[in-house]
């Protein structure tokens, strides 16, 4: 869409993008070309400039058995956690779209997580499962030893995505629930007259309806995953135990500044951001065309 | 609608509820514990009766994590932060709806490709430029040969040094660098019907009364929702301020949780940990409440 209107003069329409383009260029373009020049040479120890090594620091990466340990770690936290935040949140949303009484007061508090800062809510649930306090460790009288983050795996990996899926349900909720109210109610209507029932018509008319939201979350999901979840695994669990939750993100920060190995995290952030270019192209070019818009 | 379904409408109640549950659970749980003392919070399994230490516990996380002065820090930060995207935005969705000068269309691609990255994504590097945030130019000037001119006219040495770690500016000016509100703009600035510009030319206005006059008191309701999104945003960041704020007079409310984190060994102090985590999630909590019109509709018309 295009304005029929507009003005004439083009210096002082050039002048009203330049803060904002003085901005992306200092703080996103030059960064993200410094990235892939960082990622192509190697910084010599005793200073004298970079030399150039082309692809040796993503072959080196890729040869690395904890970069695939912490792509895998990112692949599984990013599959479970959108599965789960997506899943309750359309459930969620789907109920109180059928404005029962007291929906009103779901509509309000269910927005609630969404507010609240990673690491804040990471340190909440860190208490709540933690092995010998709070809530869980109930079952650790039971069975002693069962549960604990701090030192299995499993464990570590299951508190993450609790976490995160508890905010990204408020998140995806408030998507679905505007989702659903789009949907015309004559439509519904007209359907519960044809006789069918609730169940029906969530599967013939909302779902089918919905895909488009559905699709936007799962992308939007996805990427969040790879990085609203530095607070997260940062404060419950600072990757470990023993790479367990090295999620990309984390790596890239831990190798980056902690390892000062700026070529080494200047290739893994090139990598994940082709995987987050691949994911959105992804998104616009083949499921969108295979969804109804309404 | 009238329909009878009580078995369906019985699950409906239900799941809701136990959803209901599940979401305000967490924030229960830290008030509760918030308020109990250190043997009483470590009991298995915690009691659900509040206890009655909750000002003193308060007031030693408020001291041991120095809340005061971060919180003050978040707000300036995140209120920056709200306020230069509400401007930037506005200024360049103006710039690119309203004018037809040659690259428009090359300058609406160079902002919307700042969507697809994260600052958390190229971190590192970011990291560089705001440690000397004319570096970039330098390197121009260097390339392009204008270094040397300007040191063989005049004997000037040219080496642009501003480092904005530990700032205000290095905290804010990254976060806006992104596109987030200019797409909310621009799809609001081509609704405006385009009379009102041609009225608003015949009575004589140029393009900067226009903005001024016209389409910035139009846009409030969106200034409204990409404000409050932004506050929250930017009140929530943790791993940008964590590396620009090695010193602590700059730091953060958020990125002050970790230093709440319960020592291995003894008996953990979750107690205070709880109360400082409360501290810090009740500000945007009561944004959430207060400005919830704003956010639903924010949200929806800034990612669509």
């Amino acid at each position: 869409m295009e304005k029929r209107v507009t003005f004439s003069s083009w210096t002082i329409g050039i002048l009203f993008a330049v803060p904002q383009l003085l901005l992306i260029f200092t703080f996103f373009y030059w960064p993200a070309g410094q990235a892939v020049y960082w990622s192509l040479t190697l910084q010599q120890p005793w200073g004298g400039g970079n030399i150039w090594v082309g692809l040796d620091n993503f072959r080196s990466i890729l040869a690395n058995a904890d970069y695939w340990n912490s792509i895998t770690a990112s692949l599984v936290f990013a599959g479970i956690s959108t599965g789960l935040a997506m899943f309750i949140a359309l459930v969620l949303a789907a109920l109180t779209d059928r404005q029962l009484a007291g929906s009103r007061l779901y509509r309000v508090v269910l927005i609630w997580p969404y507010g609240i800062a990673a690491p804040a809510l990471a340190l909440a649930f860190r208490f709540i499962l933690a092995p010998e306090a709070g809530f869980l460790s109930v079952i650790n009288r039971i069975w002693p030893g069962i549960w604990d983050p701090g030192l299995d795996g499993a464990d570590a990996m299951a508190s993450i995505i609790v976490a995160f899926s508890w905010k990204y349900v408020g998140y995806n909720f408030i998507f679905f629930l505007a989702a659903f109210q789009a949907i015309p109610r004559s439509l519904i209507e007209a359907a519960a007259m044809d006789g069918s029932g609730v169940i029906r018509r969530f599967w013939d008319i909302q779902f089918p309806l919905i895909t488009p939201t559905i699709f936007f979350l799962l992308v939007i999901n996805i990427t969040e995953s790879f990085q609203d979840s530095f607070g997260i695994v940062d404060i419950m669990t600072s990757g470990g135990p023993a790479n367990a939750t090295n999620l990309m993100v984390y790596k890239i920060y831990s190798d980056g500044f902690k390892g000062l190995d700026y070529s080494g995290a200047a290739a893994q952030s090139i990598i994940l951001m082709l995987l987050i270019i691949v994911l959105t192209i992804f998104q616009f070019r083949f499921i969108e065309r295979r969804v109804h818009y309404g | 609608m009238v329909e009878r379904t009580p078995f369906l409408n019985f699950f409906t109640h239900l799941i809701l509820f136990v959803g209901f549950v599940f979401c305000v659970a967490p924030f229960a749980v830290v008030a509760i514990a918030a308020s109990h003392n250190l043997r009483d919070v470590n009991d298995v399994p915690m009691s659900l009766l509040p206890g009655s230490d909750f000002w003193v516990n308060i007031k030693t996380a408020w001291v041991t994590a120095g809340l005061g002065p971060k919180l003050l820090n978040s707000f300036i930060v995140a209120g920056g932060v709200a306020a230069g995207k509400v401007i930037i935005s506005a200024l360049t969705a103006f710039s690119i709806v309203y004018f037809r000068f040659p690259g428009r269309m090359f300058i609406f691609w160079l902002i919307f490709v700042t969507l697809m990255l994260p600052l958390e994504v190229r971190i590192v590097p970011t990291y560089a430029v705001v440690a000397n945030v004319l570096s970039p130019y330098q390197a121009i000037l260097d390339v392009t040969g204008f270094s040397w001119l300007i040191e063989k006219l005049s004997g000037v040495q040219v080496s642009l040094n501003l480092g904005l770690l530990n700032s205000y500016p290095g905290l804010i000016l990254p976060l806006v660098a992104t596109a987030t509100g200019t797409f909310l703009y621009r799809q609001f600035f081509l609704t405006v019907p385009d009379e009102l510009t041609e009225a608003a030319r015949m009575d004589g206005a140029g393009p900067l009364r226009f903005f001024i006059d016209v389409l910035l008191p139009l846009s409030r309701n969106n200034m409204a929702a990409l404000g409050t999104i932004m506050f929250l945003w930017a009140w929530n960041q943790y791993l940008w301020p964590l590396l620009i704020t090695t010193d602590q007079s700059h730091a953060m409310a958020v990125t002050e949780l970790k230093q709440l984190i319960p020592n291995v060994g003894g008996t953990p102090e979750w107690h205070i940990a709880m109360a400082g985590t409360l501290i810090v999630m009740l500000p945007p909590l009561v944004v959430v409440v207060l400005m919830q019109r704003w956010i639903v509709r924010g949200l929806i018309a800034t990612e669509k």
